[in-house]
């Protein structure tokens, strides 16, 4: 991994006691109060929470496109001061470009971030091959020369998690990737994700307001509280992988979304 | 359509009507313009309107045959002012169109003189060109400019100012720098909001160099209009016109293929979903 100095791969990601107002400093709303998370190298973590509690903030946050209003970000040992280039994102939208074919959108970031912009065009052959074995991980081998409209809903969610890996980024951050799709759809994608994961062992940060998507592909779950949100629940998710779905139909399984259900319950009625 | 590995099925296919829908549609703007045209001469004939009030259009095409050469030749000039002025409205429209759109400060504090400036009527302005640039070529060419670079500008901010926002946080996360995202995005994005632009701008620009033609020039189809019109020769006045128009369509008809080639990803619903395999 390509990261500068040491650090502690139990705190890859560390925020602690993050403060952020929209707005101005006084008058501002506040979306996140003392605010805390830490999340170990090449792990999976899941963050739950009621609509509107800051969970996309959050993750703005770790990503370096927000700065804070008080409190620390630290990934890989470093202060986060602006966005941070090892970090690869996916949201609820696609967001492919439509005049570019799928090989083309995947290899985007390429186009973009260090060192491979410089190297892209001496050694295209090379990254368009593992743009093709990414995609063909995905099940989207014979689309590469699709566009984006071509493409059903869940094949252009497939063509963006693929975007946000092909630079082999030390963090992924998700949010509600899977938010838009259909339910089998969906189950198909935590198929795909998990073997994604599997595969690359990238960090990961998901979020989501689905409880079994969280408890299915994650390591722990975070619960956040209403706005201004914190975390005020953690639950680790111990089945074995690789998980299948009908693991997810287990009293295991059933308990722990209970749980999850009942805090994020509690945290509404708190607000 | 009939499947050319079955042609037992030939026999029974139905009548097909004498025009498909694809003929008809192209038939259909001639058959319109010539109603039109059907329309006025019979308007004309009916309530016997006198050829100085509104010429019958066979008078016009006659006007049209017998002024030919400096028809031709004026006509001429009024496409190479509104080409010209066209061509500096594209560039400057281009290029301030990526920096308005690129910057919401630069937005926000030049939009009103913008709105301001495109507000005042161009034909106000001649008169200033005149005293400035003198009678001819110039003026012409320069409003032609003034009056059609403002949609293009306003097409092209648009389509930079409006980049999806997760996108945008996409390639920011990247370290992408705010030229990557124009470069990248911004620009591809709002190809298709510029070529829409052309076709009004181009249009519009027509007007601009005729507007300056009338008030000031000694040439061109605006100049030609007023000469005949100051001659009392109202067939040849609305010759000008006719040409004006037909000039207008080809010029527009042009910026519509070139829209269609370079954004063909924009408008991929009228070819169905199979295309471009």
């Amino acid at each position: 991994m390509a990261t500068v100095g040491t650090y502690d791969a139990a705190q890859f990601v560390d925020l602690s006691d993050i403060t952020l107002r929209y707005g101005g400093e006084a008058t501002g709303t506040v979306a996140l109060k003392g605010t805390s998370l830490t999340v170990a190298e090449g792990d999976f973590v899941a963050v739950v929470g009621p609509s509107g509690c800051g969970k996309s903030t959050l993750m703005k946050v770790v990503s370096g496109l927000w700065p804070v209003n008080g409190g620390a970000v630290t990934v890989a040992g470093e202060r986060v001061k602006g966005p941070l280039s090892i970090v690869g994102m996916a949201f609820q939208s696609a967001t492919l470009l439509p005049w570019r074919n799928t090989l083309a959108n995947v290899m985007l970031p390429l186009e973009i971030t260090k060192p491979h912009r410089g190297r892209l065009r001496a050694n295209y052959d090379e990254y368009a091959t593992k743009a093709r074995d990414l995609l063909k991980l995905v099940g989207l081998e014979g689309f590469e020369e699709k566009y984006p409209w071509q493409l059903s809903g869940g094949m252009q969610q497939r063509v963006s998690l693929c975007r946000a890996l092909i630079h082999d980024p030390d963090l992924l951050i998700l949010d509600e990737p899977f938010g838009a799709l259909d339910m089998f759809t969906r189950e198909e994608l935590w198929d795909v994700m998990q073997e994604l994961w599997t595969e690359k062992r990238p960090t990961v940060i998901l979020v989501t307001h689905d409880l079994r998507e969280a408890a299915y592909l994650s390591n722990r779950v975070y619960v956040m509280s209403a706005r201004p949100g914190r975390i005020i629940h953690s639950r680790e998710v111990t089945a074995p992988r690789p998980r299948t779905l009908s693991a997810t139909f287990t009293p295991e399984f059933a308990e722990l979304t209970q749980d999850l259900r009942d805090n994020i319950q509690n945290a509404r009625i708190a607000a | 359509m009939v499947d050319a590995t079955l042609p037992a099925a030939d026999a029974e296919t139905p009548k097909r009507p004498v025009f498909t829908r694809k003929t008809l549609e192209a038939v259909m703007p001639w058959a319109v313009v010539f109603t039109l045209f059907a329309v006025w001469e019979l308007s004309v004939v009916i309530f016997d309107i006198p050829p100085f009030i509104l010429p019958a259009p066979h008078v016009i095409f006659g006007a049209i045959w017998e002024w030919r050469v400096p028809i031709l030749d004026n006509a001429l000039q009024t496409l190479f002012t509104t080409a010209v002025g066209f061509a500096l409205a594209i560039v400057f429209g281009l290029f301030t169109g990526v920096l308005i759109g690129s910057s919401s400060l630069i937005y926000n504090g030049f939009y009103p003189v913008l709105i301001g400036f495109n507000s005042i009527p161009k034909v106000a302005v001649v008169p200033i060109l005149v005293i400035w640039f003198g009678i001819g070529t110039v003026p012409a060419i320069i409003t032609a400019f003034l009056i059609s670079f403002f949609p293009i500008l306003v097409n092209v901010a648009t389509g930079i100012a409006t980049v999806e926002p997760d996108l945008k946080d996409v390639l920011r996360a990247l370290g992408a720098s705010r030229r990557d995202i124009i470069l990248k995005v911004g620009i591809p994005r709002s190809l298709p909001y510029f070529f829409a632009s052309l076709k009004i701008a181009i249009t519009v620009a027509f007007v601009g160099s005729i507007i300056a033609e009338t008030v000031a020039a000694n040439k061109g189809i605006g100049h030609l209009m007023i000469v005949a019109s100051s001659r009392f020769e109202v067939p040849l006045v609305f010759a000008g016109l006719i040409i004006t128009a037909v000039m207008g369509v080809m010029m527009y008809a042009v910026a519509i293929s070139i829209e269609k080639r370079m954004t063909h990803w924009a408008t991929r619903s009228m070819d169905g979903p199979t295309t471009a395999t």
